[in-house]
């Protein structure tokens, strides 16, 4: 077959149109194949980053609309394992203008002093952080965040309430790095309690914990032991690692996992078709020239193979185009502000790389394999006297 | 003159392997756009098939939903003595105050569980709803831990079926019987005694909504701005058709991935479709070249491939719309981050969903078909009759 290569790479490019629209038209779908891969890994097969292996989340047993009374932190506090527990509110609200998908990230009341304990991996200057801790209106913001929209320290930020009715008026203090997540703005939770005043059913009452914990692989025992706490108080709790509560986010939106497999089926069947059919197409004008290098002693076997090898060629570039524009997609994705933290980390993982050209080969073999096989089984007189 | 569209059609049965692939790429793409569409549009009709024309709906003033609104006793008192209220056949005014929480119920699919809106209201509520009909079993008895589901919920959560239990609050509830809401929200809903639920939450003084309606178009309009401007309340009110048609936006991720997705697998059928044209026009040369003879226009040839092209892609479309059909009235749940619950809702494959199918299939094979239409046309006789 090496020996064929040249040959097959000329035979390729004979009918350049062809080629050319063949490629593209696996390019696009590759690509497509490759972005959906690519985000269903993020969503499912993404590691934990050793921080978070650290941290797990405590909701309401029923939903996050449900809140848990502030008293919970300190008992959960008790439970062995748990090295700290913070308060770990979401507040919404709008920043500016809610039409503006800029506009959307994630903003959350927590207790600075903790802070540091429970998220070590978001870095931010020492200065920076005693501000965050000692100034009652003082927020912090990732990066990405700030550089988006050209935040500076010391810049006021109003955040307007949704589910919580109050204004926060906020004072950036603090810009902070994280790999995972850019995006966020902290502000601290005792700011948000006393603005509540005595709103009934929202003062003194808390959506979410976030716990650190002192070693991973306790995180189902202390989950466990946390939850166990609660079983016969009025609000029940769930405790799950933070992976596991980013996808029930995505459970929550739908059956995910499905529409994203059974669009990817649908696109390698189409891929499949389309590569078939100009095989089928390639070969048929191919019969007589079948026949000629069977006479000149070419036997089934090698035809088959070079037949095969040409397809494989076809759909190997048009793979190889395809996963360049879908790493370019996910350079594209990386930089939208997104709903889901994955996204913020999206790349083509070597595994997904590698089951794209695995397709693309098996598209190009099963493609080609059955118009390869006809013309090869052809006699010579039949190939040569062959009309198209 | 014109050459007559039989001659196309046969040149498509003629390569039937051919035509059926490339057909059958074009459906794929036609499937997974109209799949989503379907989706979409049913998600859309069950909204806006929810909600009275001339239901009010009050909440607090910044509550997005009723899950984050409040309501209290003394809201319902003020707002009972308002002019311009509809009444009851006894003389009540038609003013019910509502309880709306998230509740969790398990199934085969998700043994976690999905959140679950469940209402609780009084027999004025219900009376309210007369859209909503028992269709199995019988309505809940006030003062009793029982409940009614929504039909859709009864289809998908085994645990939804008449003489289960479900669990909440402080007990069991007896699931008494099954509502059919049309194809409203009620669908997705569970309905319970206000008062049992509201005594097992602890939330007798603070409740959810108030559901007003008003007499007439004229009479809601007033009674909109009365309520909105009485200081006492501190709530908004709005129509209740509009508080559904705003949670429409639940769908806007999923129908994004799928136009997306339409749109790159749209690329690579039509560049199947341009390599099957060119095919058929290179096959077809000396035919080219004897209908010119024939004294055939070069506008005539270029017309004839392109219907041609066209042809063989709503062949395509049609393939599609086959293939969708069977999602038609297959229920599903989207989750609402509006509501913190799942919507039930059906599929909708509407004529007009299937038309436009039909046209995206029509644009593919119109783009795909013009150069090859226009390269035929182009033929010089001569060339055209010598080339094999």
């Amino acid at each position: 077959m090496i020996r064929h290569l040249p040959f097959i790479l000329k035979n390729s490019l004979r009918n350049r149109r062809r080629s050319a629209l063949t490629i593209v038209s696996i390019a696009a779908s590759l690509c497509l194949l490759g972005l959906l891969l690519a985000i269903y890994h993020s969503f499912y097969y993404t590691e934990a980053t050793p921080d978070q292996a650290h941290r797990l989340i405590t909701r309401n047993r029923v939903s996050l609309a449900n809140p848990l009374p502030l008293s919970y932190g300190a008992q959960i506090r008790q439970v062995p394992g748990v090295e700290e527990a913070m308060i770990f509110q979401w507040f919404g609200g709008t920043y500016k203008d809610a039409r503006d998908p800029a506009n959307f990230f994630g903003r959350f009341a927590v207790e600075p002093k903790k802070f540091g304990k429970v998220n070590p991996d978001y870095k931010l200057p020492e200065s920076e952080m005693q501000a965050f801790i000692n100034e009652r209106q003082a927020c912090i913001v990732g990066s990405k965040t700030a550089s988006r929209h050209n935040m500076k320290l010391g810049d006021r930020i109003t955040i307007d309430g949704d589910i919580f009715p109050v204004k926060m008026e906020l004072v950036l203090r603090g810009i902070y790095e994280n790999k995972i997540d850019n995006e966020t703005l902290f502000f601290n939770f005792e700011y948000l309690n006393e603005s509540l005043g005595t709103t009934q059913g929202l003062r003194d009452q808390v959506s979410t914990f976030g716990l650190r914990i002192a070693r991973p692989e306790d995180a189902n025992a202390v989950s466990k032991a946390v939850d166990d706490m609660f079983r016969n108080s009025p609000a029940q709790t769930k405790t799950e690692t933070e992976a596991a509560f980013g996808l029930s986010f995505l459970a929550f939106l739908g059956n995910v996992k499905l529409i994203l497999l059974s669009i990817c089926s649908a696109v390698t069947f189409t891929i499949l078709l389309v590569t078939g059919n100009t095989m089928a197409m390639t070969v048929r004008e191919r019969v007589r020239e079948v026949g000629v290098l069977k006479t000149l002693g070419f036997t089934n076997g090698l035809v088959v193979t070079m037949l095969v090898g040409e397809a494989i060629v076809i759909s190997l570039i048009g793979g190889g185009i395809g996963l360049l524009l879908a790493s370019g997609g996910c350079a594209l994705l990386r930089t939208l502000p997104s709903t889901f933290a994955n996204f913020s980390q999206i790349s083509l993982p070597p595994p997904v790389i590698g089951l794209c050209l695995s397709i693309a080969v098996f598209i190009g073999i099963v493609s080609s394999l059955f118009p390869a096989w006809g013309a090869s089984r052809r006699s010579i007189v039949d190939a040569l006297k062959y009309t198209d | 003159m014109k050459i007559p569209i039989t001659y196309n059609i046969r040149n498509l049965i003629a390569r039937r392997t051919t035509t059926l692939m490339t057909a059958l790429g074009i459906a794929l793409t036609v499937a997974v756009l109209l799949s989503i569409f379907a989706m979409v549009e049913g998600l859309r009709s069950s909204l806006a098939a929810t909600g009275h024309p001339l239901h009010i709906l009050l909440m607090r003033k910044g509550a997005t939903a009723e899950l984050n609104s409040i309501a209290t006793p003394e809201h319902y008192q003020i707002v009972k003595a308002k002019p311009g209220i509809a009444r009851m056949p006894n003389g009540d005014p038609m003013v019910s105050l509502e309880l709306v929480t998230v509740i969790i119920i398990e199934s085969p699919d998700n043994p976690s569980g999905i959140n679950i809106s469940l209402r609780g209201l009084t027999t004025t509520g219900v009376a309210m709803r007369e859209d909503v009909r028992i269709s199995q079993g019988r309505m809940f008895t006030p003062g009793r831990r029982e409940v009614v589901v929504g039909k859709g919920l009864a289809r998908r959560y085994p645990k939804a079926s008449i003489g289960s239990k479900l669990e909440f609050g402080r007990g069991e509830w007896e699931v008494v019987g099954i509502m059919d809401g049309g194809r409203s929200a009620a669908n997705s809903e569970v309905f319970c005694d206000l008062a049992q639920l509201a005594s097992d939450q602890n939330r007798e003084t603070g409740l959810s909504s108030l559901l007003i309606r008003a007499t007439d178009e004229v009479a809601m309009n007033a009674l909109m701005n009365d309520l909105k401007e009485d200081r006492r309340l501190n709530a908004d009110a709005v129509s209740e058709k509009s508080y559904y048609e705003q949670q429409t936006s639940s769908a806007a991720p999923i129908q994004f991935l799928g136009v997306f997705v339409a749109i790159i697998m749209a690329i690579g059928s039509c560049f199947a479709a341009m390599n099957t044209m060119y095919a058929a026009v290179a096959r077809r040369s000396a035919e080219i070249g004897t209908l010119r003879v024939l004294g055939f226009s070069k506008l005539g040839i270029l017309t004839s491939f392109f219907l041609e092209s066209l042809l063989l892609s709503l062949l395509g479309g049609l393939l599609g719309c086959l293939l969708v059909l069977p999602l038609n009235n297959l229920t599903t749940g989207i989750g609402s981050f509006t509501t913190f619950s799942e919507f039930t809702f059906e599929f909708r494959i509407t004529p007009a969903i299937m038309l436009g199918g039909m046209a995206f299939a029509a644009a593919l094979g119109a783009i795909g078909g013009l150069l090859p239409a226009a390269s035929a046309a182009r033929k010089e006789i001569l060339a055209a009759l010598k080339q094999n």
